[in-house]
C-alpha cells in the first residue's frame, strides 16, 4: 500500500539524530510493547508480514507524528482483533469478557528457544528462478491497495540482478492470504542516477532485495 | 484493572508520575492480556532481559574482530555469513540469512530499512531511534553522502557508495575497514573499537585517542 511507512525518498524530515549512549528501551512502556508483541505472536494467529501490514495500515497523519512503538501498539490491537484473541468490547473497556482457551501461551522456559528459532522465511522449495546474476531487470509498477515490499521509488526502475539469494516466501501474499507463493528473492543494484536522476552520484547505487513476482526483464 | 505487580513496573521511569498517552494504553492491554490469560508477564520480562542485558552490538563487535584477525573466517563470513556468525554462537529471530558487507578504501556500505525497521538482531541487538526514524529512512537512499557527512563520517568523493535497502529477510551487516595503528592488537582488543554505527555503515572505525600509542 501506498503508506507513510514508504519513506525512501521523501524530503523535509530533518536531520538524522544519533543519540550518545542511548539505552535499548527510553521508558518501560516501550519495552513491555516489545515484548506483548512478541507474547502475542507466539500464539501463531499472524505471521510476520501481517505484522507489518497491520503497522502499516496506521492512518499516515497519525504513522507521521508517532513513536515506533505506537505502530506495533496499534498493530498489536489490530491482529488482537481481527484474530480473534480479543474482541473489540474488551480492547474498549480493558476488562476481559472471558478467559481465553488458547493454550499456547508463551512462558518464561519458551522465550530462549523462541528467540533462537529460525523463521522459516526461506523455503525448500525447488522453484526455478526467473533470473540470473547480471541479468537487467525492471521493477514493475504495481500500486496495490495490500502489502507490498517493493518501495515506491524503485517502481518503474531498471536495474540488474546482483545476487540471487534463493527461494523464499513471498511477503506481499503472504500477508494478505497467507499464501507463501514461494519464489526466487534477488538483491537488485539500481544506480542512483536510474533512481533519482542525473544529479545523484554517478558512482552509487541502492541494492534493494525484490521477489520474481517485483521484476520483469528489461 | 488487575492488581498484579510485576518485575517490569518496579524499574518504571513513569512509576511516580500518571501514566499517560501510550504508556497507559500499553499498561491496560497488557492487564486485558494477562487477564485474559494471553500473555506470562514473567516471559515479558525475560524477553526484555534478553535484549537489554544479553543481546547487543558487543556481538557483532565480534564478529568484526574475528574477521579482522582471522583470514579464513573473514572469507567464510564473507562467502556465508549466516553460519560464521553462528560459529560465535550468534544466531535466531531477526538474523537468520545474514549477509555481510565488506568495506574497502573505495567502496563503503550503508544499511537502510525505508519500509520498517530490519535490522540483524542477533549481532547488533534492537536498533536505535535513530535507524527507525522518518530522517534516516527517508534520506539514506537518495542522499546517502549528505547524511554520511553530517554524521561526521564523508566519503569521498572516488569512494563509492552503495545503500542497502532491507526489504526482504536478508539482514546485513557490515565489516568496517579495521583502522590503521591497529597492528598487533588481539581479537578483545579490536573488538572494543567496533561501533554499532559502523557496523550499520554510517561511521567508521576510529582508533581512540587514550589508546593511541
Amino acid at each position: 500500500m501506498n503508506g507513510a511507512h514508504d519513506l525512501g525518498g521523501m524530503h523535509g524530515f530533518g536531520p538524522v539524530e544519533i543519540e550518545r549512549d542511548e539505552p535499548v528501551f527510553h521508558s518501560r512502556w516501550e519495552a513491555r510493547m516489545f515484548a506483548l508483541n512478541h507474547a502475542c505472536g507466539f500464539h501463531g494467529k499472524w505471521n510476520i508480514d501481517m505484522g507489518r501490514y497491520a503497522r502499516e495500515q496506521m492512518p499516515p497523519a497519525e504513522y507521521l507524528a508517532t513513536t515506533y512503538y505506537e505502530h506495533w501498539l496499534f498493530g498489536l490491537q489490530k491482529l488482537l482483533v481481527e484474530q480473534r484473541l480479543v474482541s473489540a468490547s474488551e480492547l474498549h473497556s480493558a476488562r476481559p469478557d472471558s478467559k481465553t482457551g488458547e493454550a499456547r501461551v508463551m512462558r518464561v522456559s519458551d522465550v530462549g528457544s523462541y528467540l533462537r528459532n529460525r523463521l522459516a522465511a526461506r523455503l525448500d522449495e525447488d522453484v526455478p528462478p526467473r533470473f540470473t546474476a547480471g541479468e537487467r531487470v525492471v521493477a514493475r509498477n504495481i500500486n496495490p491497495a495490500g502489502h507490498t515490499r517493493l518501495p515506491r521509488y524503485a517502481r518503474g526502475r531498471c536495474g540488474m540482478i546482483h545476487r540471487d539469494h534463493g527461494v523464499f516466501i513471498f511477503a506481499d501474499t503472504n500477508a494478505m492470504r497467507r499464501d507463501k507463493k514461494p519464489q526466487h528473492c534477488y538483491s537488485v543494484r539500481f544506480t542512483a542516477r536510474e533512481l533519482w536522476g542525473p544529479e545523484a552520484s554517478a558512482r552509487d547505487s541502492v541494492f534493494i532485495d525484490l521477489w520474481d513476482d517485483h521484476l520483469d526483464p528489461a | 484493572m488487575s492488581d498484579h505487580h510485576h518485575h517490569g513496573d518496579d524499574r518504571d521511569r513513569e512509576h511516580d508520575r500518571p501514566l499517560s498517552g501510550p504508556a497507559l494504553r500499553v499498561k491496560a492491554l497488557e492487564s486485558l492480556l494477562t487477564e485474559k490469560g494471553l500473555v506470562d508477564p514473567k516471559a515479558l520480562d525475560e524477553l526484555i532481559d534478553t535484549y537489554e542485558t544479553k543481546v547487543g552490538p558487543r556481538n557483532g563487535a565480534r564478529v568484526v574482530a574475528r574477521a579482522w584477525t582471522d583470514p579464513a573466517y573473514k572469507e567464510r563470513l564473507l562467502a556465508g555469513a549466516t553460519a560464521a556468525i553462528a560459529e560465535l554462537g550468534f544466531i535466531g529471530r531477526q538474523g537468520e540469512d545474514m549477509v555481510v558487507l565488506e568495506n574497502t578504501p573505495k567502496v563503503r556500505n550503508m544499511v537502510v530499512c525505508t519500509l520498517c525497521s530490519c535490522y540483524p538482531w542477533p549481532v547488533l541487538g534492537l536498533p536505535p531511534v535513530w535507524y527507525k526514524s522518518a530522517p534516516y529512512r527517508a534520506r539514506a537512499v537518495i542522499d546517502p553522502r549528505g547524511v554520511l557527512k553530517e554524521l561526521g563520517s564523508e566519503a569521498a568523493e572516488d569512494v563509492e557508495v552503495r545503500v542497502w535497502d532491507s526489504t526482504a529477510e536478508l539482514r546485513y551487516l557490515v565489516l568496517p575497514e579495521r583502522p590503521a595503528g591497529t597492528e598487533g592488537w588481539g581479537e578483545e582488543q579490536l573488538a572494543e573499537i567496533v561501533t554499532r554505527d559502523a557496523m550499520i555503515g554510517v561511521a567508521q572505525v576510529t582508533v581512540p585517542a587514550r589508546t593511541r600509542r
